[in-house]
């Protein structure tokens, strides 16, 4: 009975920790401007089923691709498994889905197997991060804590994988004993290999396995808690981010309606603008962005992807989608600190583009679309770069030189080099 | 040029209306580089008899390198100014020899009242080709030869082009070789979101370098490109490589005149 209570406490403490975290991250995206991404729902919803249910921008790397899978899938099916846990802990059950027996004993030994499979995904990953250290996972923006995030994330599905395994080889031992409320049930393709490492007495088996089951959910639900500070929280919203990710052709880029009032109302003096709210062009902050680009921020699995196919980046410039990304959520989390700590008018007089991204960065983008295109989650960097040279020329006229001078050519002379507009046919008139 | 070229107000002053219009681009007609590729898009419309004209001196910028700066009332200015001149000359049809005009054009100008149809020469190649207007005789020959194709960015992962400039290319029975990063990975040539116009920013190499050093790899004869930024931005590492004897850099419309013997 003060077990079930126990359990009955923690889950809901942990359920309403994560609610009122979670709250905040969507209190948080909603301050970015509006957009609308509501259109084509059904185009949406394939969307969604392709790239983040089906994995299919995954497929691009495929050993990657194939270790993700893995844990991907470890992660969807055991929560099956979780279910039954859920039930026990509440009711003092053992194994209630035992009543589906040959189909119970599929279950349990298609979770075993697939537990063995994330765990060796996992290992491969640490490895690949922290031994043969892929280029892709170092940068300037992969220092401290976004490093330690990754290998907690592996270390721990590692440490509950094991559990899983050790806590089905202690009851399979138990079950073999014939100790009451261990009921027969189950296939232990994977944790029977485990059983000769066991103790053989009974009360220390359940002991054994007690406290993996107890270590298995603890860790699940401290797990969950964990997501909303963590990268990992693609799991969840790599769903909706690829819903309402962007459906035109990528080389299109929005025309600003407030600019495009301004400018026909002085290309036609009798024509009267829309009533239109006074805001900034472009973006200087998070909150100048559309909640989409603060939604993607918090996607971003600093996977790489994007930096690693970056013309820039690879050519040792200072600009990193991936940081990017990064930069948008430290900044969107600090400025919700902010309205938690002091209240929604505070200014902290700070902003995204100067204190996190640098000019450099944001001038040596060549627009290419290829971090957009490489992104598994459908996040767009590319458009956050866009807002920050909006406002950057079109609020401050602040632009390199040369850009200013080009600017200045278009004005002028109708065409960004510095010709005579009437010389712009003379191209039929030699051979 | 043998032909003249017409443009919409001779058209119009006869009371003739064209198939389609061709947008030369800014690039197409003040560079001299880009200028002879204006001019073989030309000889290929005259050739296959298309009914066609351009603006001459009533075109513009259409403004793709103002947007891309983040300058978007300058951009809106063109564009819309742009789309009062096409929309006076009842434009339907429009064929680009430039990515960033075609994009610019096809993605930009509908929001903004220009709504046309919009092809990048190399569909309208692709087309003549499965139309039987254009063959690969007649002209130089590019059997057996080793040609790569760069992918322009604002066709290829822009708009989802990857297959139609190949297409001029197949039709050669040339030796197509793709270097690593092409299609949607392909690399930038380092000319877009308006770098053309600026000095790169620092880092450790040229991004038009990184990719000529890619396209040499597949040691070919013929770098094909399509666009005109990419043109100078691939000639230029081509220069600086000292391999202008070996390899050449040529454009899909160059190409395509080339061996229609035009
Ligand atoms: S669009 Fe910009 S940030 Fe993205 S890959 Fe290209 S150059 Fe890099
Ligand atoms: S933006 Fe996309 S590709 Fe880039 S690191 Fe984040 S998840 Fe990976």
């Amino acid at each position: 009975m003060v077990a079930q209570i126990l359990f009955l406490v923690l889950t809901l403490a942990a359920i309403a920790l994560f609610t009122v975290n979670l709250r905040k991250i969507i209190r948080n995206i909603r301050l970015g401007k509006p957009v609308d991404r509501q259109d084509q729902p059904q185009k949406r919803l394939m969307t969604m089923l392709r790239v983040a249910f089906g994995q299919s921008k995954m497929v691009v790397r495929p050993i990657p691709a194939f270790l993700h899978f893995f844990v991907y899938i470890g992660f969807v099916i055991i929560n099956i498994e979780v279910l039954e846990i859920m039930i026990d802990g509440l009711f003092g059950t053992h194994r209630i889905f035992n009543g589906l027996g040959g189909l119970y004993n599929f279950l349990i030994g298609s979770f075993e197997i697939l537990a063995f499979t994330v765990w060796v995904s996992c290992a491969i990953f640490l490895v690949r991060r922290n031994i043969l250290k892929l280029k892709r996972f170092s940068g300037v923006e992969m220092k401290s804590w976004p490093k330690s995030d990754a290998n907690y994330i592996l270390i721990t599905e590692i440490l509950l994988m094991s559990a899983f395994l050790l806590m089905n080889a202690a009851d399979a031992k138990l079950q073999l004993l014939g100790a009451s409320h261990y009921v027969n049930a189950g296939a232990f393709p994977v944790s029977q290999y485990l059983i000769n490492i066991l103790p053989s007495s009974e009360s220390a088996l359940v002991i054994v396995e007690r406290s993996c089951w107890w270590f298995h959910i603890i860790g699940i639900l401290a797990f969950l808690n964990y997501l909303p500070y963590s990268k990992h929280f693609h799991i969840l919203f790599a769903f909706p981010n690829t819903y309402f990710s962007n459906l035109e052709p990528k080389g299109e880029f929005t025309n600003m309606a407030s600019v495009t009032n301004e400018v026909k109302a002085m290309l036609d003096p009798s024509f009267v603008p829309a009533e239109t709210e006074p805001g900034k062009f472009g973006a200087k902050d998070v909150t100048d962005l559309s909640w989409v680009n603060l939604m993607n921020a918090y996607t971003c699995t600093e996977c790489g992807r994007c930096t690693s196919v970056c013309p820039a980046n690879i050519t040792g410039k200072l600009l990193s989608p991936r940081k990017i990304m990064m930069d948008t959520r430290d900044r969107i989390t600090e400025v919700g600190q902010n309205i938690d700590k002091h209240g929604a008018e505070h200014q902290d007089g700070k902003s995204l583009l100067d204190d996190y991204i640098s000019r450099e960065e944001i001038w040596a983008c060549t627009s290419c679309n290829a971090c957009v295109e490489a992104c598994p989650v459908n996040i767009d960097p590319l458009q956050i770069i866009m807002e920050l040279r909006r406002f950057a020329v079109m609020e401050e006229s602040q632009a390199p030189g040369s850009i200013n001078a080009m600017l200045g050519n278009i004005e002028n002379n109708q065409a960004p080099w510095k010709y005579s507009p009437a010389d712009r046919f003379n191209w039929a008139q030699e051979s | 040029m043998e032909f003249k070229v017409p443009t919409m107000a001779e058209l119009m002053a006869a009371g003739e209306e064209p198939e389609i219009l061709f947008w030369v681009g800014c690039a197409g007609s003040y560079d001299e580089r880009a200028q002879k590729i204006t001019r073989d898009i030309c000889k290929i419309l005259h050739h296959v008899g298309i009914k066609y004209a351009v603006l001459g001196t009533e075109e513009s910028c259409t403004g793709d390198p103002a947007k891309r700066a983040g300058n978007e009332f300058l951009f809106q200015m063109q564009a819309m100014t742009n789309i009062e001149v096409l929309n006076a000359y009842n434009i339907k049809k429009i064929v680009t020899g430039c990515p960033h005009c075609f994009n610019t054009i096809k993605n930009e100008y509908p929001g903004l009242g220009g709504t046309y149809e919009v092809i990048h020469h190399t569909q309208l190649i692709q087309d003549l080709i499965n139309e039987g207007k254009l063959k690969a005789e007649g002209g130089e020959s590019f059997k057996g030869k080793k040609i790569t194709y760069h992918d322009p960015c604002y066709l290829g992962r822009g708009n989802g082009i990857y297959e139609a400039p190949r297409k001029a290319l197949e039709v050669l029975d040339a030796q197509l070789v793709e270097m690593k990063r092409c299609k949607s990975n392909g690399l930038c040539c380092g000319a877009g979101g308006a770098q053309m116009f600026k000095e790169p920013e620092k880092g450790n190499k040229d991004i038009n370098v990184e990719r000529i050093d890619e396209a040499l790899q597949t040691n070919p004869q013929v770098i094909a490109a399509g666009c005109p930024f990419c043109m100078t931005m691939l000639s230029d590492g081509i220069k600086l490589k000292d391999k202008e004897q070996e390899v050449k850099v040529l454009d899909i419309a160059e190409i395509t005149a080339r061996a229609n013997g035009l």
